[in-house]
């Protein structure tokens, strides 16, 4: 399996994502740079974490106009997995990708800390390696992570099962205290109707080795690769 | 009467707010701030940004159909925020 790691101008979190991939998972990766129009030959691209251009204007909104998204909107919509991080996910809220958009944490801070969230699907390529309602400990970092829908879509959104990650406490009570940015629902994650496109704002990357306290974000790295095996046989 | 006068600038400003019914915790805060102040008179705050453009044109005013294309395309988030164009003569 082979992944693509867009580098944006501010991306900070690329690294984190390509070494899993190489050191963990063991399996190809390339960063590909934002000026880049090729994604031929990937299985998956990932958009990671950071602060592209700044987070000027809005969080993602200068960056889905980089030329690499033009492509990157080409692939998703032939079917190819595309999976935003953080602000991979808000660049994917801001390119249409995904429905919805992020505001302002309801608390206006930068919340940096281990989060549990819940996992509502497994038959997505992202989660076939977990179990539905399995307890994940991942860790966010981010101001603007507040989900927002109008309430009309939420409910399309729910319906069509396309919230795949809930903030939760430890025992997966979907509670307001466990949700650190006031995310409408407890959304931590969701996927497009078709499922090959997922956003989350939890870094999985950050919690795949044992020394970094959690290893519970390889599971959704060895999803992708069960997926793509299963799918090459 | 000044033929070295140079060719006209046009101007515009974008206002971005959040619409309606959406929480503006930022707007909420600067209320409590004057409320602490001593301005108890203030009943509601919203919070938002704005954009002035300059074109460089000659001299004609940038169309409302062109400003409503940036904004909705770039400037504002549909999602969640609403704006205004005002044309500076």
């Amino acid at each position: 399996m082979k992944f693509g790691v867009v580098i944006f101008p501010g991306s900070n979190c690329d690294y984190d994502a390509y070494k899993v991939v190489e050191d963990v998972l063991k399996e190809k990766v390339e960063f590909l740079w934002h000026k880049e129009t090729s994604l031929d030959n990937y299985d998956c691209i990932i958009l990671p974490g950071g602060f592209s251009y700044g987070d000027y204007l809005r969080t993602g909104a200068v960056a889905r106009f980089s030329p690499i998204m033009k492509s990157v909107v080409k692939f998703a919509k032939r079917g190819g997995l595309v999976w935003g991080i953080c602000n991979g996910f808000q660049i994917l809220l801001e390119a249409g990708l995904l429905p919805g958009s992020m505001l302002m944490n309801s608390h206006l801070r930068f919340v940096n800390k281990n989060v549990y969230i819940k996992v509502e699907r497994n038959d997505l390529p992202y989660t076939t390696a977990c179990q539905v309602g399995q307890i994940l400990k991942i860790p966010v970092a981010h101001k603007d992570g507040n989900y927002y829908i109008p309430q009309n879509e939420l409910l399309d959104l729910e319906r069509n099962n396309q919230v795949i990650f809930r903030y939760c406490d430890e025992n997966g009570n979907l509670t307001q205290a466990s949700n650190p940015n006031g995310s409408l629902a407890n959304v931590a994650g969701i996927c497009n109707k078709e499922g090959n496109v997922l956003g989350l704002m939890p870094h999985p990357e950050r919690a795949s080795e044992k020394i970094l306290g959690s290893e519970d974000g390889i599971n959704l790295f060895l999803s992708l690769v069960h997926y793509s095996n299963g799918a090459a046989d | 009467m000044n033929s070295k006068r140079k060719a006209r600038l046009s101007q515009a400003v974008v206002y971005v707010k959040l619409k309606e019914g959406l929480l503006d915790p930022q707007g909420l805060t600067i209320k409590k701030a004057l409320e602490k102040l001593g301005y108890q008179n203030v009943k509601e705050v919203r919070s938002g940004k704005f954009f002035e453009i300059v074109f460089d044109s000659d001299g004609t005013q940038p169309s409302t159909k062109f400003l409503n294309e940036i904004s909705d395309k770039l400037l504002a988030n549909p999602v969640i925020e609403k704006f205004e164009i005002e044309v500076l003569k």
